[in-house]
């Protein structure tokens, strides 16, 4: 900190919040290290959305780990047209609407891994998650393909789980970053996926990362949610997560 | 009815006023999404050439989205004012721009002319205008409104300090509004975004900070931005409501879709009004908005984006409000895709709401996945600070912690003092220069030794349950 930082005497009240607070200033403005600090938040957050997934590695470590693999895309050819045309990112391209389409693909349960809005959120959070998942679900996991989806939104996954003629879909995809989460991962899970669902008929797990909801936590939580779909036969605002994960979530936090 | 406008061997024609509106909208990526925009470059001035001749009237006479269809074309035909609008009757709109920027057109005649525009014939200036324009015609505008400060004197700028917290911890919200009131900021309004809709949570944030204002005797108003109908439950049990805060729209459909019509927002007003809580002035309503939130709603009539969010402001101006809040940048890129887009809206929306006679505050912000970064921020707060902008965002460090997305922060307040000579509300300014907080020019005082008032503030966030 140079000499000319005048520092804000309120600096203990810090411990209760992870808001920019107390950061001090130089005349009116932010001191050099903050006005770094940020723009380096910033450079991650944006590294985060725009970095392409790297399909082929996490295609090659799902397969090592015993997950077969098929690959999709949305119609977005790129990550412009991506984030201007959110509709064109939840249909299939005709390539992928051809490949899932064929009755030999169809599967009772559509996993489907899309990049979202953060490629290293899936980089970093889909494969323990889905080794956890493996342990918690009964599934014929061996024949149940983990479909890799580029420029994918959420809705991509109703396609999907329709061509599939799956019961239920469940989408782990990058979230949008915040300035200290670059990689946060959410899962979506949909009862009979078809195109048209909306969002009120989904069950939404987010935050997904060490710093937020833990792997176990977000695996108790999504399994819990999947059985009791598959149970009552409904997703969305209807099926409510009453699993021990939100007990054992709030014990955490004390 | 329909419009054309020749360009050397090619004859441009729009099918209704609706389709020239829209293809005369500068270029953003929300219009395209929806389909509306103008094909190509030429076009769009074709459309701008064409709008620049259609008479002021006919926007008396051709309602965008039907009047049977919605209410809030019902309010905008309802309660227009033939008699402020006589002055500008027999002006097109290409006109009406040159009218704006007479230096001979005052603050004066602007203010008495408002009840007679309606929001489609302001977006249509607003599509002919450039930047420079919508900054000085805002700039004359003056739209005072009064709570427990005054807010909108010429010179001044406030600021809603807007303390997020991502589980709604009391002792954090409290730290983060504490930083913030040192650093000059909450005259606008402490306004808390809540991660819960849980009525016992809540009560507990309006509780705390009307303790904070009472115990320091600070002349500002607080809102926690629920939904109205938790505020109207709120206010029957008795909470220390001071503003009531809303997120409209311009369609009724759109508004339909945040749960909410006219009627639920009179009677929010009426009950915020029954509390008698303001001590200056009753002005009790505080709006959020934003362009492409009816076109997300699936709510937009074809109607383009930029004169959906003036519609907006006429539900706004008929409730009053101490402040309206443009969340220009929140929505993401597929509806405004860079700063440039970003800053062009937030200059439109300023200089519409004005206007219309809205007390036209900014949220200056983008999120991670537009194309968009803090100078943008930098350029936009310093056009809107020229521009005379009502109030600006204070969030610590410019993160929102709970949201997730970038605003202005509390130095980015300070800056914009600095270099535009920008004042806080003046009762607001009194109170800080009370607790030595600021120096008469309004600089922040060193703090660098604790007084005694600084001491006590800081326990009581310490403190805070």
């Amino acid at each position: 900190m140079s000499r000319w930082v005048q520092p804000n005497p309120w600096e203990q009240l810090r411990r209760h919040t992870a808001a920019r607070i107390a950061l001090g200033r130089v005349g009116a403005s932010l001191p050099t290290a903050e006005v770094l600090r940020f723009g380096l938040a910033h450079a991650q957050a944006r590294d985060a959305v725009l970095t392409p997934m790297d399909t082929d590695h996490l295609c090659e470590t799902l397969e090592n780990n015993g997950f077969p693999v098929l690959r999709v895309a949305s119609r977005c050819e790129d990550r412009p047209t991506y984030l201007m045309r959110p509709d064109w990112g939840r249909q299939l391209n005709e390539r992928g609407r051809h490949l899932l389409g064929d009755p030999a693909q169809s599967s009772p349960v559509a996993i489907v891994v899309g990049d979202g809005l953060s490629s290293v959120a899936v980089e970093h959070h889909a494969l323990p998650l889905l080794l956890l998942l493996r342990q918690r679900l009964e599934l014929d996991w061996a024949r149940i393909p983990v479909i890799l989806a580029r420029q994918a939104r959420v809705a991509l996954a109703d396609e999907i789980g329709q061509l599939l003629g799956a019961e239920v879909a469940l989408m782990l995809i990058g979230e949008r970053p915040g300035l200290s989460s670059p990689d946060s991962l959410g899962a979506y899970l949909t009862y009979r996926p078809k195109v048209g669902r909306n969002d009120g008929e989904r069950n939404c797990v987010s935050n997904i990362r060490p710093q937020g909801l833990s792997y176990p936590l977000a695996a108790q939580k999504i399994a819990y949610l999947m059985e009791e779909s598959l149970r009552r036969q409904l997703s969305g605002v209807g099926l409510k997560d009453d699993s021990m994960a939100d007990v054992a979530l709030l014990a955490d936090r004390r | 009815m329909s419009y054309s406008c020749r360009i050397g061997v090619h004859n441009h024609r729009f099918a209704d006023l609706r389709d020239l509106l829209a293809k005369a909208s500068t270029l953003r990526s929300g219009d395209c999404l929806a389909g509306v925009a103008a094909g190509s470059a030429e076009e769009r001035m074709a459309a701008k050439l064409a709008l620049a001749d259609v008479p002021l009237r006919t926007f008396l006479n051709e309602a965008l989205i039907p009047y049977e269809q919605d209410e809030v074309t019902r309010l905008i035909f309802d309660t227009h004012d033939m008699a402020a609008f006589a002055p500008i009757a027999h002006l097109t709109v290409g006109e009406f721009r040159d009218w704006l920027l007479l230096e001979s057109t005052s603050a004066e005649d602007l203010s008495r002319l408002a009840p007679g525009l309606t929001p489609e014939m302001v977006a249509a200036v607003s599509k002919l205008m450039r930047n420079q324009d919508l900054i000085l015609a805002a700039r004359k505008c003056r739209v005072i409104t009064r709570f427990r400060n005054t807010i909108g004197l010429p010179g001044t700028l406030a600021v809603r300090l807007q303390p997020n917290h991502p589980t709604d911890d009391v002792r954090g919200i409290a730290a983060s509004i504490l930083d913030g009131l040192l650093y000059g900021c909450g005259d606008a309004v402490v306004g808390i975004n809540p991660a819960s809709d849980s009525l016992p949570v809540l009560g507990n944030l309006w509780r705390m900070m009307d303790e904070v204002r009472s115990q320091f005797e600070i002349p500002m108003q607080s809102c926690v931005l629920t939904h109205v109908t938790n505020q109207i439950r709120a206010i029957e049990q008795g909470m220390p409501i001071d503003l009531v805060f809303q997120s409209i729209a311009g369609t009724e459909k759109a508004n339909a879709s945040f749960g909410i019509d006219l009627a639920m927002l009179q009677e929010a007003r009426e009950a915020a009004l029954s509390l008698q809580r303001g001590t200056v002035g009753d002005n009790v309503m505080y709006f959020e908005t934003g362009q492409g939130s009816c076109l997300s709603a699936d709510a937009h009539h074809d109607v383009d984006q930029q004169t959906c969010e003036v519609r907006a402001y006429a539900v706004a101006r008929h409730f009053k409000p101490l402040l309206t809040n443009t969340v220009v940048g929140f929505i993401g890129p597929e509806y405004l895709y860079d700063g440039k887009q970003i800053i062009r809206a937030g200059l439109e929306d300023h200089f519409c709401g004005k206007l219309l006679g809205v007390p036209m505050g900014c949220d200056i912000c983008y999120t991670n996945h537009a194309e968009a970064d803090q100078d943008d921020m930098d350029n936009l707060l310093t056009l809107l600070g020229t521009a005379g902008v009502t109030f600006v965002m204070g969030v610590p460090g410019a993160d929102d912690i709970m949201l997730n997305y970038q605003s202005t922060s509390f130095h980015d307040a300070l800056y914009v003092r600095e270099v535009l000579g920008l004042r806080r509300a003046p009762e607001f300014e009194d109170w800080l220069v009370r607790m030595s907080l600021i120096d008469t020019a309004g600089r922040l005082s060193d703090q660098s030794t604790v007084s005694d008032q600084l001491r006590a503030l800081v326990h009581h966030a310490e403190d805070a349950r």
